[in-house]
């Protein structure tokens, strides 16, 4: 019988499937981060159950910790350095693998996974953080969880989910025009409703996708949760398979060419029915700019605010945002510009950024901010001389983690100030009390940092990057 | 977990959509390592006049002095969505919160409410308006072990959870013991794994 790719991942890891829907899954690989790592950790050692699989457990230090060069265990974040001490303490308690502070491998947890090759195709993993979906474009089932939910994984080696329904998004054409993975899967939201994945588990599939990076192809998948998915997924194939060659934790070599065989079968079959099918005309995207406090609320470049017949938040968002229906977001001064999170901030976003702000200067009002997503990325960034670029322009230049994509208390954006950032939640406070964010892809933010005001790329610009 | 059987209480109506983990609880409020005492963080960003500061905000529906010891809250389509964290459900049930009754809910923030007793009911949009409109005055009574709903002199509705989680909700029982029934059905799914991905389980050596 044909399936569909969601069906073949659940098939290889079902343990028991129920009658009423949910099915008991075995789980490949658990990633933990000090927000809520300790927690979960404590909580088993204190009921005395010890973790069914310890070597394929992960934990990285990312949400808490500065990001202020020369960085110790000291966050602006109150009480940060608690959280810090506790991942440290109960995962080496656990036996196991923390990337620590000052480890070369730190990062955000979901961009850890990806260039450690923790996550791989084929596998089912999950982490206390909803974009873990962002995995699922190594094509995994990837999916963020609870602290419960942690803790049964971590104990059980399974989780008992509920078996969601499938859809496809199919990418017609090709990104163009300054239009990024980002704006496309704004673009998706934004039409079909933060509740539009409701349910579904989601393959994105199509020209556009073959022909993406695996950077745009985690962007994409970053924001299925956005769009209410269970999660997301690209199917594995030669982009992938070049991309984990040689990773820390990819097969050995020689088993490395067996793995990338199977690897190769995990598509969906030709004639295999989803639930549901969504199709994105991607050669007509332009850049998207949100305008309210749900990623739904968002519209391309160039048009007015006409918030949807059926959107009951429209006005209150509006009057956070301080905004009008009908206004257009062009040229609206801006304040803080951020690059970073785990949607945009690998080496290939910064590079674009990169490409826009060199040897120009930041308008003179603006804040502006880069934080690479890993050490890794940092590292890289920095060999190429990006951090110079980025500084020169006006930027300051951080440590990676999750940085300000959530506030947490501590340095931040000020009340009020108006933010375009590269980061998947535009949510009232999300930056920071009273901040209005405004989410783009790289290339805008930094044409906006550039204008101080919001603004696309120029198109000459845009093409040369590519 | 404490069980839940019938619980009658003041339902709060907070009818937006979309309400998100972050609006529950803002990060800022998550300081301690500790998933206790988040009561007097729930909805901080709404409920008090200033971050950091805890004067109650007159206007907010919790604040109001019918309301101030609600137990129910009722809320719109996709409460509970965004960022995973299962603190949004320790705080209302810190608060005092037994159930929430919303057109829909995040999948994460859903299942995370199972796992602590926090009922999560969906209703359909206009179930939820006729019990708002009545609960400036009147208590709603839970029924889990009937599937029901009742307000005095408004009306009685059914609703339908999954039946596992209604018999464990009932029962108080423990998600990770009933799994580890299945240790035999998980063995074998371990030696399939290991037969077609041998490269899946990794060695306890550090990158
Ligand atoms: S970068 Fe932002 S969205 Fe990503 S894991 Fe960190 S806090 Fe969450």
């Amino acid at each position: 019988m044909s399936q569909t790719l969601f069906e073949k991942l659940l098939d290889m890891h079902l343990v028991e499937r129920f009658k009423d829907g949910s099915a008991l899954v075995l789980i490949d690989r658990v990633m933990l981060h000090e927000r809520t790592g300790a927690l979960a950790l404590s909580a088993l050692a204190d009921a005395d159950r010890a973790i069914a699989n310890p070597a394929n457990v992960f934990a990285c230090m990312d949400h808490i910790v500065s990001t202020l060069p020369g960085r110790g265990d000291a966050t602006s974040v109150p009480n940060g350095a608690a959280f810090v001490s506790a991942m440290r303490d109960t995962a080496a308690d656990a036996g196991i693998r923390l990337f620590d502070i000052n480890d070369p491998m730190q990062g955000i947890s979901h961009l850890v996974s990806a260039e450690q090759a923790i996550a791989l195709p084929g596998l089912t993993m999950v982490c206390p953080d909803s974009h873990t979906c962002t995995l699922g474009a190594l094509g995994l089932l990837a999916w963020g969880i609870g602290t419960s939910d942690c803790e049964h994984a971590l104990a059980t080696e399974t989780l008992r989910i509920r078996v969601p329904k499938s859809m496809r998004v199919w990418c017609d054409g090709q990104l163009g025009h300054g239009a990024t993975a980002k704006d496309l899967i704004l673009a998706l939201i934004a039409r079909h409703g933060a509740n539009g994945g409701a349910g579904y588990h989601i393959e994105f599939a199509g020209p556009a996708i073959v022909g993406m990076s695996m950077a745009e192809r985690f962007t994409l998948c970053n924001m299925a949760v956005e769009f209410s998915a269970f999660s997301g997924v690209v199917a594995p194939d030669e982009t992938t398979i070049d991309y984990l060659r040689g990773r820390p934790l990819a097969p050995a070599a020689d088993q490395f060419d067996a793995a990338a065989r199977y690897w190769r079968t995990l598509v969906s079959d030709d004639d295999a029915l989803f639930d549901s099918e969504i199709l994105v005309d991607c050669d007509t995207l332009r850049p998207m700019v949100s305008w309210g406090t749900s990623p739904a609320q968002t519209l391309p470049l160039g048009e007015r605010i006409k918030p949807a017949s059926n959107d009951i938040g429209a006005q209150r968002a509006l009057d956070y945002m301080g905004l009008n229906a009908g206004q257009s977001l062009d040229g609206l001064r801006v304040d803080g510009a951020y690059i970073g999170s785990c949607t945009n901030a690998r080496l290939e976003d910064l590079r674009a950024a990169a490409a826009l702000l060199r040897g120009k200067r930041i308008a003179a009002h603006v804040q502006a901010r880069c934080v690479p997503g890993s050490t890794q990325t940092r590292l890289a960034a920095e060999a190429e001389g990006l951090d110079k670029v980025f500084t020169d322009a006006g930027f300051e230049w951080h440590e990676s983690g999750c940085g300000l994509c959530f506030y947490a208390g501590g340095d931040g954006f000020a009340p009020g100030s108006r933010v375009i950032s590269t980061t998947n939640r535009n949510f009232e406070g999300r930056q920071g009390p009273g901040v209005r964010t405004h989410l783009a892809s790289p290339v805008t933010v930094a044409a906006s940092a550039l204008a101080g005001r919001i603004a696309s790329a120029p198109a000459q610009l845009l093409d040369e990057v590519g | 977990m404490q069980p839940f059987t019938t619980h009658t209480g003041i339902a709060a109506p907070l009818l937006r959509d979309n309400v998100d983990t972050d609006s529950i609880i803002p990060s800022r409020e998550m300081s301690r390592v500790s998933r206790r005492g988040l009561g007097r963080s729930l909805f901080a960003g709404w409920r008090y006049c200033e971050a950091g500061a805890y004067d109650p905000n007159p206007g907010f529906i919790l604040n109001l002095p019918r309301y101030k010891n609600a137990s129910i809250l009722l809320a719109g389509s996709n409460f509970g969505c965004g960022s995973s964290r299962e603190h949004a459900v320790w705080a209302l049930a810190d608060f005092g919160i037994r159930a929430v009754l919303a057109e829909s809910f995040g999948a994460i923030f859903e299942s995370n409410c199972w796992r602590n007793g926090l009922l999560p009911l969906k209703l359909d949009r206009a179930t939820i308006q006729s019990i708002a409109d009545a609960s400036q005055d009147k208590p709603l009574t839970i029924d889990l072990e009937h599937s029901e709903l009742r307000m005095a002199g408004v009306g009685q509705w059914g609703f339908t959870v999954p039946e596992r989680l209604r018999r464990n909700l009932l029962a108080g029982a423990d998600e990770i013991d009933q799994t580890l029934n299945y240790r035999e059905s998980i063995d074998l799914a371990i030696q399939r794994r290991a037969a077609i991905m041998p490269w899946a389980q990794l060695t306890r050596r550090s990158p």
